[in-house]
């Protein structure tokens, strides 16, 4: 029955590391293949973070069953790097639409203000008290 | 088993980081070089992890969380530096 634990244990995280591996591979591969800094800030935001997760899991199932000690940092840091790789993202895009893209190219926001890149917030508009 | 799982997934996450100085040295403008320096840090964070695996030791989960935390803030603080021209406003 033990034997029966281990094994798969083992197989387990064999496989979530060989898949972390593949995954983190081909995210740092779209960016230096795709062709365009828009496409390129979807390989690494995704795939890495789903190979890091991978990686954190396995760690944790490891220590778990072959080190006898049940730890949960590893979620922590999965928690966070998911948590603040959507906030990066929108930065860097940010960023690009600020160096690259003129504000005539968007299509209108059909709303009260402009895109938020280009314009501020009318101060008697804004709807949360921010003093 | 384990070990040759360990042995192909670290050299996925390094011959990763190779390409992410590869896009660092000829990326085309600043946004990309935060882009590749972002990812480096993910990496990063994927290796020691993988070095704590072979190692056993739960040491390297404090240092991956601080350098997590350290490359989040300053991505951030670079990207609001271009956005903005300062950091804290």
């Amino acid at each position: 029955m033990l034997e029966d634990t281990t094994l798969i244990a083992e197989i387990v995280v064999s496989v979530l590391l060989v898949v972390a591996g593949v995954f983190g591979l081909v995210g740092s591969l779209g960016l230096v293949k795709l062709d365009d800094t828009m496409r390129r800030l979807h390989a690494p935001t995704k795939a890495t973070t789903l190979g890091i997760g991978g990686v954190l899991i396995a760690s944790m199932i490891y220590s778990a069953v072959f080190l006898d000690r049940l730890s949960f940092h590893e979620l922590l840091i999965t928690v966070f790097l998911f948590l603040t790789a959507p906030i990066t993202a929108n930065f860097i895009a940010k960023s690009y639409m600020h160096r690259h893209v003129d504000e005539g190219d968007l299509p209108p926001t059909e709303g009260p203000y402009g895109w938020a890149v280009y314009d501020a917030v009318p101060e008697d508009e804004r709807p949360i008290d921010t003093k | 088993m384990i070990q040759a799982a360990l042995t192909f997934a670290v050299t996925c996450f390094a011959l990763a980081l190779v390409f992410n100085l590869w896009h660092l040295a000829r990326a085309p403008g600043v946004v990309d070089r935060i882009l590749a320096l972002d990812t480096m840090v993910i990496n990063a964070i994927a290796l020691l992890n993988l070095y704590g695996i072979s190692q056993g030791t739960p040491v390297y989960f404090e240092v991956s969380m601080l350098i997590a935390m350290v490359g989040f803030v300053s991505t951030v603080a670079y990207c609001r530096f271009i956005l903005r021209g300062n950091i804290i406003e």
